[in-house]
């Protein structure tokens, strides 16, 4: 008993902070939520049981959850892959036959680092508005642009745009692994005489589907939890006509303009599920599809 | 005789042979040069792409109100520095306050995460306990977790503590290592480090505290670097939590004046509004230019965003 605690104590001192807060911050507060979500909570009152109430409203009687479910699907539909196939395509140029990369990656990668602020969502307003830089270029080869921040059919696609405009850190990654295919195989490829796109899909595909795996994951992850440029985009309440009502402005919306606790919490707790469900799959299904090198024997 | 016949035409098509390798190689040079040019030339144009928007941004901020929309030339007519020295104070309070705030909460959390989440990662990757592969998968998976779903019961208990319009629900978390990817980033770091550092040292009769302040944390600041750089371009850009939990003005950091400033001035004054955006995004620009490496380095081996 002594020599355990021994041997255990001052990892756990050096664990505690992180202990703390993860039971403090994290499990506890998940806990504390599924709990909500099975009540009535307005945060003047005490929560109120009322079962599976709000998950019947929710999926049953609540157009906006399902107009947000809509709406947060097509953004990650769409921006996912726009943003995964800029990265790869930008990073197998600056792969092969370039001596000097180092401006090229750091420009590509520096709206990853400020696409997040609100200075970011500020000027997207102002570039897909009416009068705004994008309708001017349009305007010089003949094309009558739209109002594309107030009508409700485009409002959506600026976000796609700015989800593009931050491949960066999606193409560090491809970079990294695209350095790791050994270039033989390149080689032998180029005197077989293989076609340039037969090199793409038998060589750099398949020994990248990690790497792919691995971003498609994290990018969809990330792409769920959009919120900063979508609230300031959309006035903070979704609009034109709902179509930015993203699934996190929505749920603050419910929690923090209406104060429905209850719901709210019911609505984080979906939201976990989908992301978790996603995760699931993609590491479930990896190893159908993800052929990791020192696998094969 | 015939012997040299054959020798002179083996000669021959040796010489022949050769030559024309020399030219199919000259010929690749030649394709790979042009495909060089080609591939720079196309990398410029996105470049210039990418980067327009923000030197549009840049450029407005000089310009005049009327000249800001209806033109995309990146040279305002004259320089209009009052954009800047008014929209300073175009809000109730004035920026320097805003900016002093988010360097507190900005400075105490780049700390808190530092400390807490290099402990952690310490004890994940130096030491041996009972229920480390147990607590290091629960780490993990809280990576995945949204913020969205903590977010209420963290406000209800901040709120019962009476924390809400103070800086502890922004700072406190990160002193109990609540962002997790560093620990994870850190991890990846020590865990490189050589065992037998801490063997020795621990054989001299140093105790674990001794070996990480003394040999892991001086051999891991390039990983540390990285850490407080991300940590810190995403605390100042922070917005969903300040939102939450900051209400009063005077407590507001710069991404929620820059919210207050497109809610009150937005429609009026442009060009101070894209004024205050650029000043708001160049203490992150500096950061990149300057540590560069570190960041792409850190991206690379940890996967983060």
């Amino acid at each position: 008993m002594k020599r355990f605690f021994a041997r255990n104590a001052p990892a756990y001192v050096f664990l505690l902070p992180w202990l703390i807060g993860f039971f403090l911050l994290a499990l506890g507060p998940i806990l504390a939520s599924l709990y909500l979500s099975f009540t009535r909570y307005d945060m003047v009152s005490a929560p109120r049981w009322i079962g599976w109430g709000n998950y019947e409203y929710m999926f049953t009687r609540d157009r906006r959850f399902w107009k947000a479910l809509e709406v947060t699907f097509t953004y990650v539909a769409l921006a996912v892959p726009a943003r995964l196939i800029m990265a790869l395509g930008v990073a197998m140029l600056l792969d092969k036959g370039l001596r000097t990369i180092g401006l090229y990656r750091a420009i590509f990668y520096l709206p990853s680092l400020l696409g997040a602020s609100i200075a970011i969502a500020i000027l997207w307003r102002q570039l897909f508005a009416a009068d705004g830089v994008v309708n001017q270029v349009l305007a010089m080869v003949g094309i009558q642009g739209a109002s594309w921040i107030t009508d409700p059919d485009t409002s959506l696609y600026t976000l796609v745009v700015l989800a593009m405009w931050q491949f960066g850190s999606p193409m560090l990654i491809f970079l990294a692994g695209l350095r790791g295919i050994p270039r033989d195989l390149y080689e032998a490829a180029e005197i077989d005489g293989t076609p340039r796109w037969r090199q793409f899909t038998r060589i750099t595909l398949p020994l990248l589907a990690p790497v792919i795996f691995f971003n498609l994951v994290l990018q969809t992850i990330d792409s769920f939890k959009t919120f900063s440029s979508a609230f300031i985009i959309s006035n903070g309440t979704g609009a034109p006509a709902d179509s930015l009502l993203f699934y996190t402005v929505y749920l603050f919306n419910e929690a923090f303009k209406f104060f429905r606790m209850g719901y709210a919490s019911a609505l984080a707790w979906f939201l976990l599920v989908i992301i978790a469900t996603f995760t699931a799959i993609a590491f479930f299904t990896s190893k159908y599809w993800v052929h990791y090198e020192n696998e094969r024997d | 005789m015939k012997t040299s016949a054959t020798d002179l035409e083996l000669a021959i098509q040796m010489d022949e042979a050769a030559r024309v390798a020399h030219e199919l190689r000259l010929k690749r040079d030649r394709q790979e040069r042009n495909g060089r040019i080609l591939k720079h030339i196309f990398l410029i144009i996105v470049s210039c792409v990418m980067l327009y928007p923000l030197f549009w941004l840049l450029a407005s901020s000089f310009k005049p109100e009327n000249e800001i929309f209806g033109s995309l030339t990146l040279w305002p007519s004259e320089f209009r520095f009052e954009n800047y020295t008014k929209g300073w104070y175009a809000l109730p309070m004035s920026f320097t306050v805003f900016y002093v705030n988010s360097a507190i909460v900005t400075g105490l959390s780049v700390i808190g995460n530092l400390v807490s989440c290099s402990f952690a990662a310490y004890a994940f990757a130096r030491l041996n306990f009972t229920g480390r592969s147990f607590f290091f998968a629960l780490m993990m998976m809280t990576l995945m977790i949204p913020y969205h779903v903590v977010l209420i019961p963290q406000y209800v208990q901040f709120l019962n503590l009476g924390w809400v319009d103070t800086y502890l629900p922004l700072v406190v978390p990160r002193f109990l290592a609540s962002d997790a990817f560093f620990i994870f980033l850190m991890v990846q770091f020590f865990r490189q480090l050589p065992r037998e550092l801490d063997e020795a040292a621990m054989i001299d009769g140093c105790s674990p505290f001794k070996i990480y302040w003394a040999i892991i944390l001086p051999l891991s600041l390039p990983a540390m670097g990285t850490a407080a750089i991300f940590s810190l371009i995403w605390v100042w850009e922070d917005f969903l939590a300040p939102l939450i939990y900051l209400n009063d003005i005077k407590s507001y950091t710069v991404p929620l004046a820059l919210r207050l400033f497109l809610d009150q001035e937005g429609q009026s004054a442009y060009g101070q509004m894209f004024a205050m955006s650029v000043l708001s995004l160049v203490p992150v620009v500096i950061f990149f230019v300057l540590f560069q490496k570190l960041i792409v380095r850190g991206i690379a081996t940890s996967g983060m965003k």
